[in-house]
């Protein structure tokens, strides 16, 4: 359970550790690109910034009451996702009320810690605060690695399934609704799956840097075409990609944590994206 | 509404060829498509209209007209089946409103796409095609090649082939307009209801999309109950205008309801119709405005 194992250099390969932190980061980062690109097109990225603060403290509370801090994650985070949902469809709550709930949440989230390190159980455990904000991809078991893989795919699937309607219920929703498109269900089983990718994140990237995973890739993926399926597709790919690159990086290159290797790749990637230039920008028609 | 007066606009428009209905579309011109008999509406315990008659048949164009706020927007939603309709007998297709899904085409009032949004105006059509179906469309599926020639050409029916491959947040509002036109018509609806779709559209504009909504309407053959805040745009289009007002309503051909004496009896207080010479109509002297200073308020255009 240390962030640094990584200073195994190229040897790093062999070790079953980075073995499970390639494949439970290859399918996290398919999830989080897949719901990503969703959550970018809905403009709710302020979700997944949300859910940061939450994720935290789930994952303290339920190891102060010493239960699996996944427990508490995944609980946590799908919970506030519900509560956002209900918020949001009540109407536009005061930015001043969200922001201090949400730092009172992390606050909340620090007494939970020092609860724990304070406790029995978790004396010998002072860096899971460090762990649950930063990431710990290379400290997943098979057991874990296994579970993690599983959410994801199942998370990948059901974006999948949703697609379509999805789709069109974030770009024209009277229409969509008219149609006969289950529109707020939609928003509400989508905020649920963005609950569960939030979770799955703060395993492989920690609860801070989860925003990274979720926005980056689906950002670059926005400004790289503007067909809606290919962009669900190339998101996924890049974030695969970046979750690779970053984590060769951390192998490779000594004290260098995955979580920094994996954002550093990310966001270079999208600063990358400005490179280019933009699409048919040709003049405006005037249509008579 | 006065019955012997409503018999006889029905058989005006019975004895009216409903369109030249080129293109040979099914035009059945003794069951109406659209049928509201004794039709009200009440929303948030407020009745907005009642006692509502209409008959629209395949291929006509009708404008539902009045002042702001009086519930013309309800009526294409009670006619969607979105809003319950409050009493009367309402048939969409010969069924229910709401029932009779992709048979009816919907645009709805609404405010332009975000510049920034790049999405291609013909991934918008393909919504309307494709859009409530679950899953995500395969590269190897069989229907892929017809949907996309069914896309192609809606898109060359609203004349929008120019700027379809194009992000819509880059379109001007008239191309938006076209496009969302062609979303509505991609399922080869029977029915479209379109909500203020000549809104926030400069005049050319204004002209241009009441002109390719009119060649949809009589060409091919689909009914049009439109929403309007103007006239004027769509008056030599029109088959029949649904005129709302002080919670009635009349209906009948442009001339017969858009004229002093219908709009005086509508709004029980007098009301002018003027003609212009280009044949344009102002309303001048309806209620909100106090009706005898004419002068002052220069008329709201109707």
């Amino acid at each position: 359970m240390n962030l640094y194992l990584a200073s195994a250099g190229a040897n790093a390969w062999s070790q079953p550790f980075f073995q499970h932190a390639l494949l439970a980061g290859t399918f996290i980062a398919l999830a989080a690109g897949l719901v990503g690109y969703f959550l970018v097109l809905r403009a709710q990225v302020f979700t997944g910034d949300a859910l940061s603060h939450v994720a935290f403290t789930g994952a303290m509370a339920a190891l102060a009451a010493g239960y699996d801090l996944r427990l508490g994650l995944f609980t946590a985070c799908i919970l506030v996702a519900l509560l956002l949902a209900g918020i949001g469809r009540r109407g536009k709550a005061d930015d001043v009320v969200i922001g201090s709930a949400f730092a009172w949440i992390l606050g909340l989230g620090s007494f939970f810690l020092t609860l724990y390190t304070t406790s029995a159980s978790g004396m010998n455990d002072g860096g899971a605060g460090v762990r649950v904000l930063f990431g710990s991809i290379f400290g997943l078991d098979a057991g874990q690695t296994l579970v993690a893989v599983l959410v994801a795919l199942g998370v990948g699937v059901a974006v999948m399934f949703l697609g379509r309607p999805l789709l069109f219920a974030t770009l024209d929703e009277s229409v969509a609704a008219a149609r006969g498109v289950p529109v707020k269900a939609l928003g509400l089983a989508f905020l649920v799956l963005v609950g569960i990718t939030a979770g799955e994140a703060t395993q492989a990237v920690g609860s801070l840097l989860l925003l990274g995973l979720l926005a980056a890739p689906a950002g670059a993926a926005v400004r790289l075409t503007d067909r809606p399926f290919r962009g669900l597709a190339l998101t996924a790919g890049l974030a695969v990609a970046e979750m690779w690159a970053g984590l060769a990086a951390a192998a490779w290159i000594p004290r260098c944590p995955p979580s920094f290797s994996v954002m550093a790749a990310a966001s270079l990637v999208y600063a990358a994206t400005y490179l280019r230039r933009p699409t048919t920008r040709r003049s405006r028609t005037v249509t008579a | 509404m006065n019955p012997a007066a409503q018999a006889q606009q029905q058989d005006l428009l019975k004895v009216e060829p409903a369109s030249p209905a080129a293109s040979g579309a099914p035009v059945t011109p003794t069951t109406p498509v659209l049928c509201l008999c004794g039709a009200a509406a009440r929303v948030g315990g407020r009745t907005l209209w009642s006692g509502v008659d209409l008959e629209v048949q395949a291929g006509e164009f009708v404008a539902v007209l009045g002042p702001n706020g009086v519930g013309k927007s309800t009526l294409v939603k009670v006619l969607l089946g979105t809003v319950p309709a409050a009493a009367g007998d309402i048939r969409v297709l010969g069924r229910r409103p709401g029932e009779a899904g992709h048979r009816v085409g919907y645009l709805p009032q609404r405010r332009s796409f975000d510049s920034d949004l790049r999405i291609r105006g013909i991934d918008i059509v393909r919504m309307g095609l494709d859009g409530d179906r679950w899953g995500v469309p395969l590269p190897w599926s069989r229907s892929r090649r017809a949907e996309q020639a069914r896309v192609d050409e809606v898109i060359e029916l609203v004349g929008a082939s120019a700027y379809a491959h194009r992000p819509i947040g880059q379109c001007s509002g008239g191309e938006q307009q076209r496009l969302l036109i062609a979303q509505a018509l991609v399922r080869r609806p029977e029915i479209l209801l379109l909500d203020e779709p000549l809104d926030s559209l400069d005049l050319p504009n204004q002209s241009a999309v009441a002109a390719l909504i009119g060649r949809i309407c009589h060409q091919e053959g689909v009914a049009v109950v439109m929403v309007a805040h103007d006239v004027n745009p769509i008056l030599h289009h029109l088959d029949r205008v649904v005129y709302i007002a002080e919670g009635g309503a009349v209906c009948g051909p442009p001339s017969e309801v858009i004229n002093s004496e219908t709009l005086t009896r509508l709004y029980r207080t007098p009301v002018e119709v003027l003609s212009t010479q280009d044949g344009r109509l102002v309303v001048v002297g309806q209620p909100e405005a106090p009706a005898v200073h004419t002068d002052r308020h220069t008329g709201r255009e109707k």
